[in-house]
């Protein structure tokens, strides 16, 4: 069965490269915009993976963990921050929202399929 | 049979196998072009003239909404009388991305030349254009005057394209 | 298996721009004693994504200003600095070389990095001061992770900054020597050097190698002057102060624990993060290539054109007895009109898209002339054509600059005119009827009407003190003529107000100019809705039939023979209200052999282009209506004569004449009948 992933970023280019990445590794993607538009697929199905940018209008990337973690189908989903900041500060915030891990960008495509495998499979 | 010596290159452009050609005749003249450009055939439909071109091109019509230039492929080689009858044809190409119509006095046959069995044709490229002629050709009695149409609607002679896109 | 990042560039470079133009807006409206935090949020993200994705595509350069931008921005928005209108400068100065390095990608070709370099420089300065020598980042994070990548045998990217001791700092061999040093670890980019006796004396360098940071300082030592060294790695142009590539805060459940069973969710929470609405409508649009919207239209334009046949064919029908089919077939008209107007409106763009350039351009100009603008702009959500919203730029550009530089007085010379000091340029656009009117009106000085006659007498135009008010204002059209007595940085260039009307007059439109001495000047520019669609009055000349733009014809007469006047024994003028207009037969023109000869039994049709009137001769006018207008150079050429060609109801192609270059022609007979 293939796995679902959500991918959460304003930015349009790097959502399409996320999308385009794990689509050819075999996963199956949704896009949303921004953490609002996330929370509203997440509404909709469960994903096995949430990725999500940090900076966003509207609601942001902690905002949104912070959400889907009050969502029971959503206690266990891992869920990963891209981010261009690897501060001690963000990593602890994002701990405290309850994020899996994070992944710097700007990354590799490969790189991305590689951490995705090691979380999902 | 070997190649003819002295063959322009580009018979050997279409790999060794030869290939079709849709036939016309021009008066009493057959000429074969490539079948592969040739997209359709139509009646001939009054055009519309265009001020300050050259007379054997004969104006533009309406293809399906595009608009297409017609050449009379008669005056351009001084070859047959210049009537519109009701066997009159316009042949339409795609040259590139291109579609242009010319105009023959009546579509023959589709023949497939091996290109071994083209023959250069000197002298008759005075009235063509050295550079448009692939040779001639021979089908049981008939001798065919193989052109390289594309080459030839592409060339500034024909006055088609502009100068700058010619390319 | 590998991924081309090639595929993403286009929507990276869309994106871009769109962030950029967005950064530019907000900055030039802020108001920098009480900065709107969502206003500076805003320009941070974009800022922000900017970063993000230039170094996910591989545009680091871009990468490397926004980072720099971002930091300013973030400090800005937490309030650790205010706002100042150097920052915005600064901002906006990068807003553009990010601009040029965008237009450089998109082109693939080099941009100076020069810019960019002096940029980043500039920004950095407006930072606050970092404590100096110490490196964020070389010190390994303490926070212990329980899981950790390690790079392998990876090169490292770092970025270094010092000062150099004095004595390096005077003797360029010394620079040289250390760069060699740096070299031999690695590779050296030079991302600012200072130039001798500069004031901010610090280097900055990428060094890539293998080598840990240690070994660079140990180099630096020597060199720098003490404590000024500052060593980061960088990842791939953002200072990464970190050298863990993803991390994860837990260790990873067994894989197979991975969350299956879990139950359908149900509704939605019942507040999850306070403003989180899902805003009605905010992203239902989508990116359409332009090609595909052109296919459209050209399809559209194919149905308006079969309708209108059909139409045709059902004239000699009996009313009664086809009284359904031709019901049906009126519907099919309105339908096919409707459905022609809603798909035109894809093309259609805000002309906002050209206004917002404006508010920087006065910004900028009025700081550089000393003076004081405020700009107004009416009525931005007007549509027209993206084909025209494109090419209004420039000529709307030109008109702004002239009023800045030229219209609008310093404010010495406003308040001792009674005026406020600061001065008004309105841009303004609306539709009437098919028309889009674009004015540009300021409240300055008004033109010279004296030295407009001065001037015109100088360039030897004919030009009587009897002169209407308009007609001497039209004589700034006129090629080489500009008022202005130094020929400034702003609106000089050469560049005359005879460009902006042709520019004008190639769109299909038409400029005029009102002006009143000491209240203002007001430009008027009338613009077609659509450039695919044309106003025509169809003519017939013999057996063809020609389309005239109707925007440039002006009246139709038939002409008695005491109006005709002859030159060199052929009629060439004809005399109307007192003035020669010179004749154009279009049947002579074109060649038409069955056109008549009779100028008293045909129709002249005067019209006026290019401030040139002229009659064009032709056999009988058809009728007005509006016609799709189609490319003879889709499969053919340019001829000369024709602007294009459209197809009749008939389907017969008519050819719409170009009337700029009629006019060519029909100016040297004028000067001879003059």
């Amino acid at each position: 069965m293939t796995k679902n992933v959500l991918a959460v970023d304003d930015s349009t280019s790097i959502r399409q490269m996320v999308c385009v990445t794990l689509t050819s590794a075999g996963y199956t993607v949704v896009e949303a915009a921004d953490g609002c538009d996330g929370l509203e697929q997440a509404n909709e199905r469960v994903f096995d993976l949430v990725l999500t940018d940090l900076n966003m209008p509207r609601m942001d990337g902690l905002g949104l963990v912070r959400a889907l973690r009050e969502l029971p189908a959503y206690r266990q989903v891992p869920i990963l921050m891209l981010t261009t900041e690897s501060s001690d500060e963000m990593k602890s915030q994002g701990r405290a929202a309850g994020a899996t891990g994070w992944m710097v960008k700007p990354f590799d495509p490969l790189k991305l399929i590689e951490v995705v495998r090691k979380v999902i499979g | 049979m070997p190649l003819q010596a002295g063959a322009p290159p580009s018979i050997t452009d279409d790999a060794a196998g030869g290939c079709e050609y849709l036939t016309f005749f021009l008066g009493d003249e057959e000429y074969a072009i490539d079948i592969l450009r040739v997209q359709e055939i139509r009646g001939y439909d009054p055009v519309t003239p265009i001020a300050g071109t050259p007379a054997f091109i004969k104006g533009v019509a309406n293809l399906r909404g595009t608009i297409v230039p017609i050449a009379d492929l008669r005056i351009k080689f001084g070859v047959g009388g210049v009537e519109y009858t009701p066997f009159t044809v316009v042949i339409i190409l795609n040259i590139g991305l291109r579609v242009v119509g010319i105009v023959v006095d009546s579509v023959s046959d589709v023949v497939s030349l091996p290109a071994r069995e083209l023959h250069p044709a000197a002298g008759l490229s005075a009235s063509i254009g050295a550079g448009f002629l692939r040779g001639l050709g021979t089908v049981g009695e008939r001798m065919l005057i193989v052109l390289d149409i594309e080459r030839m609607m592409r060339s500034p002679d024909m006055g088609l394209v502009d100068p700058d896109d010619a390319g | 298996m590998s991924i081309d990042m090639r595929q993403f560039h286009q929507v990276f470079f869309d994106e871009a721009a769109e962030h950029l133009g967005q950064i530019e807006s907000l900055l030039v409206s802020i108001d920098l004693r009480r900065p709107d935090d969502e206003d500076l949020n805003a320009v941070f993200r974009a800022a922000h994504s900017i970063k993000g994705s230039a170094g996910t595509f591989g545009f680091s350069d871009m990468a490397d200003i926004t980072h720099v931008m971002e930091n300013l921005l973030d400090a800005v928005r937490k309030g650790e600095r205010a706002l100042t209108a150097d920052m915005v400068d600064a901002c906006l100065a990068a807003d553009d070389i990010l601009r040029a390095q965008l237009a450089g990608h998109r082109q693939e070709c080099q941009v100076d990095p020069a810019p960019a370099a002096a940029i980043i420089e500039r920004l950095t300065r407006l930072l606050p001061a970092a404590p100096v020598g110490q490196a964020p980042a070389v010190a390994a994070s303490a926070d212990p992770l329980p899981v950790r990548e390690s790079r392998g045998l990876q090169a490292d990217v770092f970025d270094v900054r010092f000062v150099p001791e004095p004595a390096v700092a005077a003797q360029p061999t010394l620079q040289d020597n250390l760069l060699d040093e740096l070299g031999r670890i690695g590779g050296v980019e030079i991302v600012y050097r200072p130039p001798p006796e500069a004031d901010d004396a610090r280097w900055w360098l990428k060094i890539t190698t293998l080598m840990p940071a240690d070994t660079l300082q140990g180099i630096l030592d020597f060199m720098a002057a003490p404590g000024t060294v500052e060593i980061s790695a960088t990842d791939g142009g953002a200072p990464a102060g970190e050298e863990t590539a993803y991390g994860f805060f837990d260790p990873l459940p067994d894989l197979p624990a991975a969350p299956v069973s879990v139950p359908a969710p149900q509704a939605p929470p019942r507040e999850p993060a306070g403003e989180a609405k899902p805003a009605a409508g905010a992203d239902t649009s989508i990116r359409i290539g332009v090609d595909k919207v052109d296919q459209m239209i050209n399809l559209v334009g194919e149905l308006v054109i079969t309708q209108a046949m059909l139409l045709q064919s059902s004239q000699g029908l009996d009313p009664v007895l086809h009284e359904r089919l031709l019901a049906s077939l009126g519907q099919l008209q309105r339908n096919t009109r409707d459905l022609q107007a809603s798909v035109m409106s894809v093309r259609m763009l805000p002309v906002s898209m050209v206004f917002s350039r404006f508010p920087r351009l006065v910004h900028d100009l009025s700081r550089k002339l000393g003076k004081q603008v405020e700009l107004k702009t009416l009525g931005e959500h007007t549509e027209l054509d993206k084909g025209l919203v494109e090419r209004l730029a420039d000529p709307l550009t030109h008109l702004i600059r002239n009023s800045l530089d030229h219209g609008i007085e310093l404010p010495e010379a406003r308040v001792a005119a009674g005026k406020a000091p600061s001065g008004l340029i309105t841009l303004s656009a609306s539709q009437q009827g098919g028309s889009i009117v674009v004015e540009v009106g300021d409240d300055g000085a008004g033109l010279d009407r004296a030295r407009i006659l001065a001037k015109a007498r100088e360039r030897g135009l004919p030009a009587p003190d009897s002169l209407s008010d308009e007609a001497v204002w039209a004589l700034i059209f006129e090629p080489g003529f500009s008022t202005a007595e130094i020929v400034t940085e702003v609106s000089g260039r050469g560049v005359g107000m005879d460009v902006v009307r042709r520019s004008i007059h190639a769109l299909g439109g038409r400029i005029d100019v009102k002006s009143i001495a000491g209240v203002g000047t007001r430009f008027t520019v009338r613009l077609p809705l659509t450039l695919a669609i044309l106003d025509g009055l169809s003519v017939r000349v013999g057996s063809e039939t020609y389309i005239l733009p109707l925007g440039h014809v002006t009246e139709s007469l038939q002409v008695s023979p005491d109006m005709i006047h002859s030159l060199s024994g052929e009629p060439r003028l004809i005399r109307l209200r007192g003035r020669y207009l010179p004749v154009v037969a279009l049947h002579r023109e074109f060649g038409v052999a069955d056109g008549g000869t009779d100028w008293c039994a045909g129709i002249m049709v005067v019209v006026e282009v290019d401030g040139v009137q002229m009659a064009l001769f032709v056999d009988e006018l058809l009728g007005q209506h509006q016609v799709v207008i189609k490319s003879l150079e889709t499969h053919f050429r340019r001829v000369k004569g024709f602007s294009g060609a459209t197809i009749l109801g008939d389907g017969r192609v008519a050819m719409i004449l170009d009337l700029q270059a009629l006019v060519a022609g029909a100016r040297r007979l004028q000067s001879v009948a003059a």
